[in-house]
């Protein structure tokens, strides 16, 4: 068992937990993750490590509330505890200094993208972040990324804060100015990072995206996690998770996430009325 | 003297029926009644050569525990069992005996050799407390010799415990949330209930081994560390878990599963319960698996449990079928469906992009290959779909990749596999020992269980020699 220190809810339905997992605390880096277990009949969820204290013992993880296990992880409390939290899975974030770094995050990435601006930061490199939310009432740790960014621009589905629009406007917009931007790491939405690929393949800019399939062990054994990339099969788990962008099987990717939608939704509707 | 009547009526094993247990996911072999056992172990001769003995890799002293359970003292039968092997419900129920020990026996020559496995299981479960107690084997004085297990699986367990019983200080690391490797994630619940590994994974516990759970080499820590953390000595047992796959157009569509993502949705995961348990599983009307080895049968086996028609693919004919006889027999009555000479070349997607089809080839046998089979040939012209909306590949595994990123001085074979001695274990890399699927690719849990018994007698040499 597990223990969770604290809870803090971001915005509606993001949280960010911290939880006690010394081993794991000892040997995280940027852009790795965890697989957790909630209860005993739970399923394995991969959640990237968005922080982690090393004194404390304590890896922090950022989670939106879209289905079973992350409604059953939501109703837990600071002392509470979770069966299973393993890793860090994975490999890490490549960090070097590349000159001009771009990230980019859509929604809980947001998070997630914060250990590698740090890490990027640190080793020297211009970090200019875009982060993308529906509405202002969704953005959360403007300030944390602002501390590790060069620049960070905000778009907004409704203008309501920062610029009105999508991510992958203004770096197209840089890029069309001719901006050097030497690599480009893409975070969210699988749609989102597809897109992302897109807008910065013509200009032929490394561009790098962390994969979220399905996956069940995150250690090679079951193959759930496969993603075609340049015509290969590879395991995100432990090949990836990140992978360069504009060689991925967009469309088998976004079919293969898609494999359970109606198990989930019936899992679901038992999950929040459990007596019906 | 007069010489005793040989008989050569083995008791048959009682089983459910096809039609019945197509419908749930309790164990197909129910187990021998006392009485069984009684008659089936009058059958043994107690030959002076104890061959079977030496058809074990454990080394259980068989004729011994079968004059026990003569006598019905099942409880010293037991005992006589656990002073050599820590898991004999496990191998009672899944080891290939008529390869092993049966194989050997003295009356096999008649054709009818005793059916040791089918008494080990019976007195593995007769009383399953017992067990717990830890009274069994008598323990050495404590060493203060400390030894990490990587790998819970059935290598890694029996090592632990044969180092425990020599007074060892001993700690497992296991990646998963469960203890027992391919005998919890992978053999189906109708072949072996995970209680009965449960329980002798228990018994291994109280012989004072400690199990880490959620605790992966290579990523949570190194091999290396654990000798800085005052390990003595390491012994790899982390088998051989990464799926291979038929590299064909269309493979990563969704509906084509690994067989090992399939069984571990199954049985580590327990989807056969959603949505009681939470991990949901998807099974087709019309399923095809494409391998022919155990892993191919308990495949198929547990697509039929949970509803669907299946078909079994294989590029070779039924005598080259790598699993065992009986479990093939069991499938053909399940009602499973055999396509022989048959190989995939692709598979068909629908609208949704999920897999809807596999396009085949029939196959004709050609000249023995390297492992004396006759090598598959395809056939011109034979090409054909077999509708499907599920498709399981099984066609093997070889050793995960995450223990050669993170332990320099190992040395591997080409196949992934970590190179070490034949008898000892003892890798190329200093106080590392490996035995199990991880050295000698996809085998079975009683060879993975000697490897790990040999091990762990040199590991405490090398102790000794400390
Ligand atoms: C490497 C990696 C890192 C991730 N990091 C984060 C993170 O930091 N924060 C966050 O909110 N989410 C993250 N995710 C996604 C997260 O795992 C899913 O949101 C979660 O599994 C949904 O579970 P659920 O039961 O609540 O929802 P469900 O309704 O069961 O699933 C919703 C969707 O999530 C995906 N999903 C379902 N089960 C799994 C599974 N076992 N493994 C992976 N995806 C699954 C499917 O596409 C599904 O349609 C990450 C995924 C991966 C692979
Ligand atoms: C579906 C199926 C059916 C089978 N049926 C039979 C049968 O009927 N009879 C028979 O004799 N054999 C059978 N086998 C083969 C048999 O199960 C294996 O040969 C045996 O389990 C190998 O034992 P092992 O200890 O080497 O490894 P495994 O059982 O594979 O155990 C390895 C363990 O190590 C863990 N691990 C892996 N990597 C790491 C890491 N980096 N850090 C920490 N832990 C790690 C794994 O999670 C696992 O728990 C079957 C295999 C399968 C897949
Ligand atoms: S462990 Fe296997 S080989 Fe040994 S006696 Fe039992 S069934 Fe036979
Ligand atoms: S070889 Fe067969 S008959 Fe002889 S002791 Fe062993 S089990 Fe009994
Ligand atoms: S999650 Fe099982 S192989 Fe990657
Ligand atoms: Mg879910």
């Amino acid at each position: 068992m597990y223990s969770i220190i604290s809870t803090e809810e971001l915005v509606p339905r993001v949280r960010v937990y911290r939880i006690s997992a010394p081993r794991i605390a000892k040997k995280a880096a940027a852009g790795q993750f965890v697989i957790l277990r909630v209860d005993d009949n739970g399923e394995r969820i991969p959640l990237t490590i968005a922080d982690w204290d090393v004194v404390e013992g304590s890896v922090s993880v950022v989670f939106m509330e879209v289905g079973t296990t992350t409604t059953k992880l939501s109703r837990l409390k600071a002392g509470d505890t979770i069966s299973d939290i393993v890793g860090p899975l994975g490999n890490a974030t490549e960090i070097d200094n590349f000159g001009t770094v771009c990230l980019m995050a859509g929604g809980f990435a947001t998070a997630t993208i914060m250990p590698i601006a740090r890490a990027m930061k640190a080793a020297g490199n211009r970090v200019i972040t875009i982060v993308g939310a529906r509405n202002k009432d969704l953005l959360f740790w403007r300030e944390r990324l602002s501390a590790v960014s060069d620049e960070l621009i905000i778009t907004t589905d409704d203008g309501s804060a920062g610029r009105k629009g999508v991510v992958t406007e203004p770096i197209k917009e840089m890029l069309e100015r001719g901006e050097r931007i030497d690599r480009v790491i893409a975070i969210g939405p699988s749609i989102m990072m597809k897109f992302s690929a897109l807008t910065t393949k013509p200009f032929g800019i490394k561009t790098i995206v962390s994969m979220n399939p399905i996956m069940i062990d995150g250690t090679g054994m079951c193959g759930c996690c496969r993603v075609s990339v340049a015509g290969q099969t590879r395991f995100a788990c432990v090949d990836g998770p990140e992978f360069d962008a504009h060689a991925i099987d967009w469309d088998n990717f976004m079919a293969r996430q898609r494999s359970y939608i109606e198990e989930e939704k019936r899992s679901l509707e038992i999950c929040r009325c459990p007596s019906g | 003297m007069a010489k005793a009547k040989i008989d050569l009526n083995r008791v048959a094993m009682p089983k459910q029926e096809a039609g019945a247990r197509r419908q749930n996911f309790s164990e197909v072999a129910t187990g021998y009644t006392a009485e069984d056992a009684k008659r089936e172990a009058s059958r043994c001769i107690e030959c002076k050569a104890r061959n079977c003995v030496a058809g074990c890799p454990v080394a259980i002293d068989i004729p011994e525990f079968i004059s026990a359970v003569k006598t019905g003292d099942f409880t010293a039968a037991d005992e006589i069992i656990k002073r050599t092997n820590a898991l004999p419900g496990i191998c009672g129920r899944v080891c290939p005996q008529e390869s092993q020990c049966e194989a050997v026996c003295t009356l096999a020559k008649k054709k009818a050799p005793v059916a040791i496995g089918r008494l080990e299981r019976f007195v593995a479960d007769w009383e399953p407390g017992y067990r717990l107690k830890g009274s069994t084997g008598a323990k050495a004085p404590k060493s203060c010799k400390k030894v990490a297990v990587i790998g819970s699986g059935p290598s890694g367990l029996t090592c632990a415990a044969e180092l425990a019983r020599l007074g060892h200080s001993v700690t497992i690391f296991e990646s998963l949330h469960v203890a027992g490797g391919v005998l919890m994630y992978g053999i189906p619940e109708f072949r072996l209930p995970k209680t009965i590994v449960q329980t002798e994974i228990n018994f291994v516990r109280s012989l004072g081994v400690e199990i880490v759970l959620n605790a992966v080499a290579g990523k949570t820590f190194t091999i290396d560390e654990l000798f800085k953390d005052g390990f003595q000595a390491v012994f790899l047992g982390t088998g051989a878990g990464l799926p291979l796959f038929l590299n064909i157009e269309n493979e990563n569509a969704p509906g084509v599963y690994s067989a090992n993502e399939f069984l571990s949705r199954v049985n580590l995961m327990k989807a056969y319960h959603f949505p009681e348990f939470d991990t949901p599983l998807k099974v087709g009307k019309e399923v095809a698996v494409v391998g022919g080895g155990n892993v191919a049968m308990d495949a198929a086996r547990s697509a039929v449990r949970l509803g669907a028609r299946v078909t079994v693919v294989y590029r070779r004919g039924r005598e080259e079928m790598p699993a065992r006889l009986e479990e093939v027999e069991n499938a053909e009555e399940e009602g499973i469906n055999f396509l022989f000479l048959t190989n995939p070349i692709s598979f068909q997607v629908n609208d949704q992009k999920w897999v809807s089809g596999m396009t085949c080839q029939k196959m004709s046998l050609g000249d023995p290959d390297a492992s004396g089979r006759r090598r598959p040939v395809p056939v011109g012209g034979s090409e054909f779909t077999l509708p499907c909306d599920m498709a399981i590949v099984a066609l093997g595994t070889r050793p995960n990749p995450l223990i050669a990123r993170s332990a320099p001085g190992l040395a591997f074979a080409s196949a992934g596999t970590v190179i070490a001695d034949e008898s000892t274990g003892l890798t190329r890399k200093a106080g590392v020992w490996a035995g199990g699927d991880i050295v000698t690719g996809s085998a079975t849990v009683i060879s993975a269980m000697g490897a790990g018994k040999a091990a762990a007698r040199d590991i405490d040499r090398y102790l000794a020699s400390l």
